[in-house]
């Protein structure tokens, strides 16, 4: 089935002939993949999903590092790691190297056709993946490389020696070697090579390279600007041209959900089912990328609304930030994690003002700042009484219409029904708001054998936002146990 | 004044006569169409119409000048500025998937204005701009046009007189076209030495790790030195005045040096720029650690030398700017193209004013006669006024764009062959 859709794109790209029938280390002599043309082979949807997953594991935590303003060095080591678990690509070759390299570019075009959809998605997606190339054509041996440049035509002039001659002093006036001493001979054997402008614009904004007549003159050493560059570009191109495929691919149902899921999961940060999903992370920490997946699934009405107000506004006030970011923090949230989930989460605000303004307030939360006190989240009488309704309990603040629309839209993916509104909006007229909260638990949680009566557990009643999320996600844990077990 | 009274470019049917009359549509058209007849380039260009009032008028588009001319002269707009070429028409703006409607052309543009250049003139300030002043924008012109033929190797450049106190550049090259907004930055970042605006501070950030400056500046610095002679030193004479010395006195980064000045000048009753300069250039010959000092008499050559440009005009493709040939709402003055190769001879005061042209026209055609022709073609009204000598400067350029598009055309032609 998938095939159908490879010999689509393919037969885009005019390429088909060439490719069928090509195997081995002769299809994939180098480890480095500028994914020019589509795998054509045949795969199980098992294997396109799972492939999939394991290339978005590492383009996720590229992003999240990406947020979190990791250096170049650091995310290289964090991003070698990941890759090397879950996408190994060895540079040598060896016995599994076919193998690798398969995966490698069967995964970037799944996650190709997951993420060709939006332009948002496509600028997210061109970003990791050139991350990730870039890490390892950084890791790559320098002889590996020099083969992998020459065996695609990467449309650069080598300048020669009689030009380099002509244009001494002002080649030499711009050269910069690592060290200093050294520049002179450096320069003596340094190869430069030319291309238009356009193609190294972070060089010429810089005035790292000599511009004769819309040429820039480039130093071997910076060659990898050019192929970096025409990286993305390439990969831009290609999910455009991607996108306007996509609709032919529709036919076969098997895979639109797959796909979905897939950009979903990016949306999110790969989101936390995902990661259960495919089995291996059961790690109790929770980090930045999990909230998305846990709110929806554990928080109870107060702190879920304030999640979805931050991804709507991009943005929370004050004492909303308060308020939840101590929540997120007894509920499990590291401090070096709570600074990636806010970062990420104020997107649109430059880092400047970010670490600024923010950074300072997160920290004092944790203690760490300012007199150091560990400050406690609040419960909810505290929230019942607080004065600004935006970070009061929605059953006692929302509008009895509100809180029924916000109830089902919040909640009815977990088992809320209409019908099950008379009866909390009852005892909401009554005044009893952590009734009708324990209620929509107990509602909510049927599924893990949660009854009537029972609330969050000994018929003990909420009266603490973080008391309901724990002891949601303990009953989800052992669902999933469960499940397991028959 | 009492004769120009009449023809005060604020009344109405001033300017539509000018539009009607003298605004030179044809050349306008070709020039920004490349071609003869209508291409993407002109009818899927925006232009918005600034009308009496403040009112904007965005996403307009036109098939073709005789279109153009029509709405201009429906709406007599104060003045019009030109966007980008999009990927949809922009009047069809609304029916078009927003997806659908994005910029993909423009040419680049540079603006200088004089405003820039107040912390270093002395003649004029503000909206103000002399004869004297204008010797900065000659300066610039000098700098940038050679450059960007040279380092770009772009060739269609049309540099136009702002009405008032600066001066624009349009460049039309195919490449140029097509720059994205991260290349046109980029094009920034390299033409930029002097950032100005209000986070101006005297630091040059352009000088490698080896401390030398890169061979496009150390080849200006010669022709600059000598502008720095003539206009900041004789002609603005700068540092006559104690904040402006005090202020240059600010580049050398060693205060040793700087009080050892400071004495100079006062012992030798250093009054004129001149004077104070030479004393600076001795206290620096004479000490030890030359390197440094001497890449900062460069930097200060530069300072206040090197063109000033605006940078976020240059940046976006989406970026609207006044055509050529409107009328500035202040002066009256027609903002006319300028020749490089002249532009020290140009006077921003000798540029016409609407008042002007509708008296030269009055002198051939009688007043009469032209109220009732109205509506007819004045295609060739220009030709009898001072405007000619600019309108043929822009039908030049635009023949050099006009010649290029059939040679491509001739190209693609054989190779299909
Ligand atoms: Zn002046």
């Amino acid at each position: 089935m998938y095939r159908s859709g490879e010999r689509q794109v393919a037969h885009e790209t005019r390429e088909t002939n060439a490719l069928v029938e090509n195997n081995g280390l002769l299809r994939y002599a180098n480890a480095l993949n500028f994914y020019d043309h589509p795998p054509l082979f045949d795969v199980t949807v098992d294997e396109f999903e799972t492939t999939a997953i394991d290339r978005l594991r590492v383009l996720a935590e590229i992003e999240s590092s990406l947020a979190r303003n990791r250096t170049w060095e650091e995310l290289k080591a964090i991003t070698y790691a990941q890759y090397m678990k879950y996408v190994p690509l060895h540079t040598s070759t060896f016995t599994d190297a076919v193998e690798e390299r398969r995966k490698d570019h069967l995964g970037h075009y799944v996650l190709r056709l997951a993420f060709c959809r939006s332009e948002d998605l496509r600028r997210r997606f061109v970003k990791a993946e050139s991350v990730l190339f870039r890490v390892r054509f950084e890791q790559t041996e320098i002889e590996l490389r020099k083969e992998f440049l020459n065996s695609r035509n990467f449309n650069w002039i080598a300048v020669t020696q009689e030009e380099k001659a002509q244009y001494h002093q002002e080649l030499y006036s711009m050269y910069q070697s690592p060290k200093q001493e050294n520049r002179a001979d450096a320069f003596k054997k340094e190869k430069f090579s030319k291309v238009r402008w356009t193609r190294v614009p972070d060089l010429v904004e810089a005035r790292r390279v000599f511009l004769k007549s819309g040429w820039a003159y480039v130093p071997g050493r910076e060659q990898s600007s050019i192929i970096f560059q025409e990286f993305e570009v390439q990969l831009e191109k290609a999910l455009e041209a991607t996108s306007r495929l996509i609709p032919r691919l529709d036919e076969d149902s098997r895979l639109i959900p797959v796909l979905d899921n897939l950009s979903q999961g990016f949306v999110a940060g790969i989101a936390s089912e995902w990661m259960n999903a495919a089995g291996s992370s059961s790690s109790s920490d929770i980090r930045a990328e999990m909230v998305d997946g846990l709110a929806k699934k554990h928080f109870p009405m107060c702190m879920r609304g304030m999640h979805e107000n931050l991804r709507r506004d991009h943005h929370l006030k004050h004492f909303g930030r308060l308020q939840y970011g101590l929540f997120l923090k007894v509920l499990g949230l590291s401090i070096e994690e709570a600074v990636a989930f806010w970062r990420k989460s104020f997107d649109r605000m430059t880092d400047d003002k970010f670490s600024k303004e923010y950074k300072y307030n997160i920290r004092h939360s944790y203690g760490l700042e300012g007199k150091r006190a560990n400050y406690p989240a609040k419960n909810c009488l505290q929230i019942l009484t607080s004065s600004p309704s935006d970070v009061g309990c929605p059953y006692r603040t929302f509008s009895p219409e509100n809180l029924q629309t916000a109830l089902l839209s919040m909640y009815s993916q977990e088992g809320l029904k209409s019908s099950d509104l008379p009866e909390i909006m009852s005892t909401v007229k009554a005044g009893h708001y952590h009734v009708a909260c324990t209620r929509v638990f107990e509602i909510t949680h049927a599924s893990c054998g949660v009854a009537k009566g029972e609330g969050i557990g000994g018929g003990e009643s909420v009266t603490h936002p973080n008391q309901y999320a724990a002891r949601s996600m303990e009953l989800g844990k052992s669902k999933k146990e469960d499940d397991a077990m028959e | 004044m009492d004769i120009e009274a009449d023809y005060d470019h604020s009344l109405p049917e001033v300017m539509l006569t000018y539009y009607r009359r003298l605004y030179p549509f044809r050349p306008i058209f070709t020039w920004l169409n490349h071609d003869h007849t209508p291409t993407r380039l002109f009818t899927h260009r925006e232009w918005a119409f600034t009308l009496a009032g403040d009112v904007y008028l965005r996403y307009n588009s036109f098939a073709t000048a005789e279109d153009l001319k029509k709405q201009v002269c429906d709406l007599n707009p104060t003045r019009f500025e030109i966007g980008p070429v999009y990927s949809a028409r922009p009047r069809d703006r609304k029916t078009v998937r927003p997806s659908a409607f994005q910029p993909v052309q423009r040419e680049l543009v540079f603006d200088l204005d004089m405003t820039d250049y107040d912390p270093i003139r002395t003649c004029c300030s503000d909206a103000d701009i002399c004869k004297r002043c204008w010797a900065f924008i000659t300066a610039a012109v000098r700098v940038l046009d050679p450059a960007i033929r040279d380092q770009f190797g772009y060739e269609h450049l049309l540099w136009v007189y702002s009405g008032r106190r600066g001066i624009h550049l349009w460049i039309s090259d195919k490449e140029a076209l097509d720059l994205t907004d991260q290349e046109r930055k980029a094009i920034v970042g390299w033409m930029t030495v002097v950032n100005s605006g209000k986070d101006s501070n005297k630091r040059l950030s352009v000088r490698t790790s080896s401390k030398s400056l890169p061979a496009p500046l150390q080849n200006v610095l010669e022709n600059l030195k000598h502008t720095f002679t003539t206009l900041i030193l004789r002609d603005q004479d700068l540092f006559a005045s104690n904040e402006a010395a005090a202020a240059l006195l600010e580049h050398i980064p060693d205060q040793e040096i700087v009080e050892k000045v400071k004495t100079n000048w006062i012992n030798s009753a250093c009054s004129t720029s001149e004077a104070k300069w030479v004393e600076l250039l001795k206290t620096v010959r004479s000490s030890k650690s030359s390197d440094i000092l001497q890449a900062a008499m460069e930097d200060i050559i530069l300072y206040y030398t090197y063109p000033r440009l605006d940078a976020e005009v240059s940046k976006h493709r989406n970026h609207l700017l006044k055509a050529p040939f409107c009328v500035h709402p202040k002066t009256g003055r027609v903002c006319v193209p300028v020749d490089p190769e002249k532009v020290e001879e140009f006077d921003p005061e000798a540029v016409p004013t609407v008042a002007q042209l509708l008296r030269e026209l009055d002198s051939i055609t009688p007043a009469t006669n032209s109220e009732e022709s109205g509506n007819e073609h004045h295609h060739s009204d220009w030709e009898k006024t001072s405007l000619k000598p600019y309108v043929d400067l822009l039908n030049r350029h635009a023949s050099s764009l006009m010649e290029k598009t059939r040679l491509e055309k001739r190209t693609q032609g054989s190779m299909a062959w």
